[in-house]
C-alpha cells in the first residue's frame, strides 16, 4: 500500500514536470533568441541565492528520485501480481470486460517510456546523438533533429506511450489516494484523458513545426 | 440446444489438471447454467465416469458460491451469479469453456471448486465490530443518515463469490476488502475500529498472496452485487488516513 502511495506522489511530480517541460518546449516558437534565452535562464534561475546550474540540478535530483522510487514500486508490485496468478494457474480463455488499452499497456508502456527517456537526453540535452548535426545552441538542435522524419517518428510513438501511460496513470493515482467517489468518476476519467491529450499534442507541436518548415 | 463445453478437470490439490471437451445435449434455454452441468454430471455418472465437482448452495443468487469463470468471464456473459445464468445466454452449437477462479489466494481443491478460506481470514482480520450484543436496540436510537445508510446496505450485499479476484489482472481482492470496510465504516458502530480495522484487513490481504489494485476496474464491472469501485478509493481514504494518524490500536 505504501508502494502505491509512492507511485501516486511520484507519479504526479513527474507529471508536474511534463507540462513545465511542454510549457518550455512551446517558447520554440518565440525564435532562436527566446528558446535559447529561455534555456540559459533555467540554469541561472535562483541565482545568487543558488550557484550557476543550482536549480536545475535540485530538479534533476528530485526528478531522478522520483523515477526510481516509481520504477521500484512498479517492479515491485508487478512481481507481486504476478506470484498472485503464478504461471500453471493462468486461464485458458481470459476476456476483459471494459478494460481500456491504456491499462493494458501500463507496465511495459511504462519500459518504453524509460528507454525514450534516455534517448532524449542523449539527444537534445547531452547531444550525444546528434541526428543533422550537433549544436551548441538548443534551438538549433531541435531543428536539426527534427528535420529527419525518422526523429519525430521515434518521438510520435514515445509520446503515444506517454499519452497512454498518463491516462490510466492519472485515473489511478487520483483512485490511489482516496479521491475516486462515484459522482465524480465520469470527471475525473476526463481529466485524465484531458490532460493526457494535452501534454501528448502539446510536445508534438515543435517537432511538426520543424517537420514540416514552420520553424526553421 | 446442443453445447459443447470444455471444462477444467483436476481430481485434486496437487493434480495437474487439465481442459476436457465434452457435449451436452438437448438442453433447454431456460435452464440455469448449474441446471446444465447438473444435466451433464447426470450422464457422467449414468456412464460410468466422475462427475465434475462444482460449488452451489442457495441457487438463488444469494450465497455466492457458485462462482466459474465462462468464456473468460467471471460469472460468465450476464452481470450475475452463475447460477442465475441461464443458457438462452449462449446458441445452439456454442463451445463454452469452464475453468475454476484463477488466483494463488484460491488454490483449486477439485475440478471447479476452489478453496476461498483466504476471504474468511481476511474478515477474521478485522472484518467485525466488538459490540456487546443483546436485544436488538431501537431502531430510532441511533440516526444514521439515508445516504450513509445505503452506501453501508450497498457494500454490505456483497457475498464473497470471489468474482472480483477471478477477473482482476493482478488477482487482488480489493473489492472484496474495501466492500467490507466501506460496509463498516459507514455506520456507527463500526467507527470504534475503523481505523484498525483496514489496516488490519489489509495486511490480511497482502498476506494471502492477492495481487495489488491498479484500478483497472475489472472486478467492479463483473460484480453480481455491483458493488461499485469507489469503495475501493474509500479504503485507501481510510488507510492512508489511518497510517497518517500514527500506529492504530
Amino acid at each position: 500500500m505504501a508502494l502505491k502511495a509512492a507511485m501516486a506522489v511520484t507519479g504526479a511530480i513527474l507529471v508536474l514536470f511534463l507540462i513545465a517541460h511542454m510549457y518550455g518546449n512551446l517558447m520554440i516558437f518565440g525564435g532562436p533568441q527566446t528558446f535559447d534565452t529561455y534555456s540559459a535562464h533555467l540554469r541561472e534561475l535562483g541565482e545568487p541565492m543558488l550557484p550557476y546550474e543550482g536549480f536545475l540540478w535540485i530538479m534533476r535530483v528530485v526528478l531522478l528520485a522520483s523515477v526510481l522510487v516509481h520504477a521500484y514500486a512498479a517492479v515491485t508490485l508487478w512481481m507481486r501480481a504476478r506470484r498472485a496468478r503464478p504461471a500453471g494457474q493462468r486461464y485458458h480463455t481470459k476476456k476483459s470486460v471494459q478494460r481500456s488499452y491504456a491499462s493494458y499497456t501500463m507496465r511495459w508502456g511504462g519500459v518504453v517510456v524509460v528507454l525514450f527517456v534516455i534517448y532524449h537526453i542523449l539527444h537534445l540535452t547531452t547531444n550525444d546523438i546528434a541526428p543533422g548535426g550537433a549544436s551548441a545552441s538548443p534551438y538549433e538542435r531541435v531543428v536539426n533533429g527534427f528535420q529527419i522524419w525518422w526523429v519525430v517518428l521515434s518521438y510520435v510513438i514515445a509520446l503515444a506511450a506517454v499519452g497512454f501511460h498518463l491516462r490510466h496513470g492519472i485515473w489511478s493515482a487520483v483512485a490511489t489516494l482516496g479521491g475516486n467517489r462515484a459522482g465524480r468518476q465520469r470527471s475525473l476519467n476526463i481529466i485524465a484523458t484531458g490532460l493526457s491529450l494535452v501534454v501528448t499534442i502539446g510536445f508534438l507541436i515543435p517537432p511538426f513545426a520543424v517537420l514540416l518548415g514552420l520553424v526553421k | 440446444m446442443n453445447i459443447t463445453l470444455r471444462v477444467w478437470r483436476q481430481k485434486s490439490r496437487d493434480d495437474e489438471g487439465r481442459m476436457v471437451t465434452y457435449q451436452v445435449e438437448d438442453v433447454s434455454p431456460d435452464m440455469s447454467f448449474l441446471e446444465m452441468l447438473d444435466v451433464l454430471n447426470e450422464k457422467l455418472t449414468l456412464d460410468g465416469h466422475e462427475p465434475v465437482a462444482f460449488d452451489h448452495d442457495c441457487r438463488e443468487g444469494i450465497c455466492g458460491a457458485c462462482g466459474v469463470v465462462i468464456n473468460g468471464v467471471a460469472h460468465g456473459p450476464e452481470t450475475t451469479t452463475t447460477c442465475q445464468l441461464h443458457m438462452r445466454s449462449f446458441k445452439d452449437g456454442d463451445v463454452i469453456d469452464v475453468e475454476p477462479w484463477r488466483a494463488k489466494a484460491f488454490p483449486v481443491i477439485k475440478d471447479l471448486v476452489v478453496d476461498r478460506g483466504a476471504f474468511d481470514r481476511i474478515i477474521q482480520a478485522g472484518g467485525y465490530i466488538s459490540a456487546p450484543t443483546g436485544t436488538a436496540p431501537d431502531a430510532h436510537a441511533m440516526p444514521v443518515p439515508k445516504a450513509d445508510a445505503d452506501r453501508a446496505f450497498d457494500a454490505a450485499t456483497c457475498i464473497g463469490c470471489g468474482a472480483c479476484v477471478a477477473a482482476c489482472p493482478n488477482a487482488s481482492g480489493m473489492l472484496f476488502t474495501a466492500a467490507k470496510v466501506t460496509h463498516l465504516g459507514m455506520l456507527p458502530q463500526g467507527q470504534p475500529e475503523r481505523a484498525a480495522r483496514v489496516v488490519k484487513m489489509v495486511n490480511q490481504h497482502d498476506e494471502e498472496d492477492f495481487g495489488g489494485c491498479t484500478n483497472i476496474g475489472e472486478c467492479a464491472a463483473v460484480c453480481p452485487k455491483g458493488i461499485p469501485l469507489d469503495t475501493i478509493s474509500q479504503l485507501n481514504r481510510d488507510l492512508l488516513g489511518s497510517l497518517a494518524s500514527g500506529n492504530p490500536k
